[in-house]
């Protein structure tokens, strides 16, 4: 009897695991409610790349290389442009700007850098070192 | 001399070396106790424009723990300097009395010219004050980012001073001053 007992308890507690394992799909974020925070961040160090990244397609706005926690963008200055200006870049040995970032929407190639293109890190992003989420075999243009 | 003028003339010493030593003291007390980041903000002109942007930046927080507070920028360490600078702050007391910058919006409008009145004595200096702490001689190039050792490099061999460069890392940027147009060892 008491063998019976103890074998159906565990039978029971073990149901209850497994049931709890399977029932459901957990989502990317992971198994906290709506309403909970996500999980933090783990903290990434950022990617350094001496002399920039390849391109992995034709026209790909090319990554940042560098770290980018010191500049600013924003309706005052723009202190990317320190480097990557058509009067600077020489000189600071830094990649120029893409001549279609002088052009304004009406057709017009301005002296400065459109507005249309102001803001660098809508397209241009430092990049860290994280494994991708979900798995891709993805291959850049050679 | 008589024993009654000999005792005279050391009450005197006495009394001079006594008085000396306390009004030295009180005001290089009273000198330092302006020279704190408390003494800075306590204007509200310093603690709701430039100090809040100062606790963003990595002169605030960093990886190492070490804080650099307003005067350790901007009121140079040795003394006839210091006082030389204490006695030109007599013109912010000034300004700070007429409400010149009493508004984040006129604050604003001067930010500018402030911006490149400090711009302007750092380079006169040779950027002073930043050389309190930071030395070409203790800093490690192969430890640095590829683009920074290399402007470093240049640096040294061109004579720039820290502030050609490094501007707006402690504050935020004057509107009408243009990076692209800034280059060191020019102007």
């Amino acid at each position: 009897m008491k063998k019976v007992i103890v074998t159906l308890l565990v039978a029971m507690v073990t149901l209850v695991f497994a049931g709890g394992a399977f029932s459901g799909v957990t989502s990317l974020r992971g198994d906290r409610d709506l309403t909970a925070d996500a999980d933090e961040n783990p903290m990434r160090k950022q990617v350094i790349t001496e002399g920039g990244v390849e391109r992995s397609y034709k026209i790909q706005p090319p990554v940042i290389p560098h770290k980018i926690d010191k500049e600013t963008i924003n309706l005052k200055t723009n202190t990317c442009m320190k480097c990557h200006s058509e009067k600077t870049y020489e000189q600071k040995k830094a990649p120029k700007v893409g001549d279609s970032h002088y052009v304004a929407r009406d057709g017009n190639v301005l002296e400065t850098i459109s507005t249309r293109r102001y803001f660098c890190n809508q397209c241009h992003t430092p990049q860290l070192n994280a494994e991708p989420i979900v798995t891709n075999r993805f291959e850049g243009a050679k | 001399m008589n024993s009654g003028g000999k005792r005279g003339v050391l009450g005197l010493l006495v009394v001079g070396i006594v008085l000396g030593i306390v009004l030295w003291g009180g005001f290089n007390t009273a000198m330092e106790a302006t020279n704190t980041e408390q003494f800075c903000i306590s204007c509200h002109e310093m603690e709701e424009n430039v100090y809040q942007e100062l606790q963003d930046t990595i002169h605030f927080t960093n990886r190492t723990g070490v804080r650099a507070t307003c005067p350790d920028c901007h009121v140079p360490k040795d003394w006839v300097h210091k006082v030389v600078r204490k006695i030109k702050a007599s013109n912010e007391v000034y300004h700070k009395l007429l409400g010149t910058i009493d508004t984040p919006e006129k604050f604003e409008a001067k930010r500018l010219q402030l911006a490149q009145n400090v711009w302007k004595a750092m380079k006169d200096t040779d950027s002073r004050e930043c050389r309190n702490c930071h030395n070409y001689d203790s800093m490690d190039f192969s430890r640095q980012e590829s683009r920074s050792a290399d402007s470093h490099d240049e640096a040294i061999e061109k004579g720039y001073t820290c502030i050609d460069c490094h501007k707006g890392i402690a504050h935020s940027l004057p509107e009408g001053y243009d990076p692209a147009e800034d280059m060191p060892g020019e102007g």
